[in-house]
């Protein structure tokens, strides 16, 4: 199962939704085809602006940073943050931002606290660098990563509502001790 | 692609948004490509301030003559001919074969001069109405333009919601801001205040109010251009050995300024400027909705590419993006792209290739 399987199965049949980060809108175009979801993808890449044209994805080319002020409130079902949120400079606002526009979120981030990450720190003495983090430190679009600990506390303290949770590694559900052993983190939350 | 411009007659009155009434016009217009036997694959490209419909190719006899905006339609171009039949139209009181101001006055069998209406762009996208029934199209695959002409693709898209498939809105404003407005009056008193204005009835004077034009189109050649370019372009770099220490032309960029001051000077007409610009000012969707854009955009049904530049600040990307925040609110099918191209307005007649590779890609997804 990727990350992409988790979010399909969140997403309801018809559901409006805004993937923010949405890269070429490969998601978006599972979500139309498997879930009748119809949807925006916002996009800052310049190739891949194109690439979701092509792929006939209705993509918008905004800056996330600048907040989410082209869409209004409580305009869609699901806004998904695939992947983004540890590329994200100002992740609070944005988190509030999401909910705004949004009924619900589906979140899913590289979880830093996953044990490769943690002996590569501790251990080797470097930056992790894996499938799920494939940036030198110096080349990485990520700016602020996180763990599953720190997210829920992020998530408590704006008093959001984690409603589902699901942790991956080499596309394997995780139960045990997921802070440890899970490499990929995605969370359905609501405000 | 050699071309040829032609021109549809229409007899019946039009009525235009001042009230006053035209008693038929002629429309100038150019066609490429074939249109299909399901009539499917017409686009129609509306033109800026100071263009016409020779939107792409050249004439046989004036080779030299090329469309504007050859780099994005022909055979192969971004909007490609070969598959789309696209018209490039004029629009009433231009100064290029359309009836306007240097047309004769039916009432007078003079030229209409300073009696000719003042036309909006609703009044504009009726008469091209006129022009896709007369070519038989019912429903456009897409109306496109850039600047004045996006401003078109949008009113097409309210004027005649079920007549367009796509509209693809580039370097756009929904409105005139102020500041916008203050150019252009700047414009219109530099022509109006030239002494061989006359009222706009220069005509029958033999003279032509060469200054005011020639301010006017330096006005406007400030504003197509962003600071970065326009350094770039000509920084501080002298026409002659020394500064002379007068005021004849030291730096290249007033001798840029003139040159194109000239150059308007003698094709354009001053009343046709003076009648655009009050187009462009007067042109707000909102309007008769309480200034509500989304309200506004309620009866749009066609699908929408709106393009800005972030080095425009004539029409800025936050004028972009508020067109974008309209069709959200109601829910239309909408891309957007924001081109970082460093030119400025004048970015949209460019071939900056992120931007031509995206409208390739959306001209590719519209299904024949």
């Amino acid at each position: 199962m990727t990350d992409e399987d988790a979010i399909v199965r969140w997403v309801a049949q018809g559901a409006r939704v805004l993937d923010l980060g949405c890269g070429d809108g490969s998601l978006l175009q599972r979500l139309w085809a498997e879930r009748q979801a119809p949807g925006y993808g916002v996009e800052i890449d310049d190739a891949l602006v194109i690439q979701c044209l092509k792929n006939d994805v209705n993509v918008l080319q905004l800056d996330l940073e600048d907040g989410l002020a082209a869409f209004a409130d409580r305009s869609f079902d699901v806004v998904i943050l695939s992947e983004t949120l540890q590329a994200i400079r100002h992740q609070e606002p944005l988190l509030k931002e999401i909910l705004r526009v949004g009924r619900e979120a589906i979140v899913s981030f590289p979880n830093f606290g996953y044990w490769r990450a943690r002996i590569q720190i501790a251990l080797a003495g470097h930056m992790p660098v894996s499938e799920e983090l494939p940036y030198q430190w110096y080349d990485t679009p990520n700016v602020h990563h996180c763990t599953l600990v720190d997210f829920e506390a992020l998530c408590a303290k704006l008093g959001l509502r984690i409603l589902e949770r699901v942790v991956l590694t080499g596309g394997e559900p995780v139960s045990l001790l997921p802070n440890l052993l899970g490499a990929l983190v995605i969370y359905r939350v609501s405000a | 692609m050699i071309v040829e411009a032609r021109k549809a007659g229409f007899t019946e009155t039009l009525k235009l948004s001042s009230g006053a009434v035209l008693p038929g016009f002629e429309l100038a217009y150019e066609t490429y490509g074939e249109l299909n036997a399901a009539r499917s694959n017409a686009v129609l490209v509306c033109h800026a301030l100071n263009a016409s419909h020779h939107v792409a190719g050249r004439y046989a006899n004036d080779p030299d003559n090329l469309g504007w905006w050859d780099n994005m339609v022909g055979p192969g171009k971004p909007l490609d001919t070969n598959r789309f039949f696209v018209v490039g139209s004029n629009y009433i009181g231009s100064c290029f074969g359309s009836t306007g101001p240097t047309s004769t006055n039916p009432a007078t069998g003079k030229p209409w001069g300073a009696d000719f209406p003042v036309v909006t762009v609703e009044d504009w996208v009726a008469a091209q109405a006129r022009l896709a029934d007369r070519l038989g199209i019912e429903r456009f695959a897409a109306v496109m333009g850039g600047s004045l002409g996006a401003m078109q693709a949008l009113q097409w898209s309210l004027s005649y919601p079920a007549r367009v498939r796509h509209a693809i809105v580039i370097a756009a404003t929904p409105r005139l801001s102020a500041q916008n407005i203050a150019f252009n009056e700047v414009a219109r008193q530099a022509i109006m205040t030239d002494p061989d204005f006359h009222g706009g009835h220069y005509y029958e004077k033999g003279v032509v109010p060469r200054r005011g034009l020639r301010i006017a189109r330096m006005i406007g050649h400030i504003t197509y251009l962003s600071d970065d370019a326009m350094m770039e372009k000509f920084g501080r770099v002298l026409r002659r050995a020394s500064p002379g220490f007068d005021f004849d032309v030291d730096f290249e960029i007033e001798s840029y300024l003139r040159h194109q001051g000239d150059k308007f000077a003698d094709y354009f007409d001053a009343n046709t400027y003076l009648r655009i610009t009050k187009a462009l000012d007067y042109y707000d969707p909102a309007s008769g909705y309480g200034g509500d854009l989304s309200k506004a955009f309620a009866r749009a049904q066609a699908d929408f590419l709106v393009v800005s530049f972030t080095s425009d600040w004539r029409f800025s990307s936050s004028r972009s993006r508020e067109i974008v925040r309209a069709l959200l609110d109601n829910r239309r099918v909408v891309s957007y792209l924001e081109n970082d191209a460093p030119h400025g307005h004048d970015a949209f007649l460019l071939a900056d290739p992120r931007y031509h590779a995206a409208l390739r890609a959306y001209f590719a997804n519209i299904a024949l």
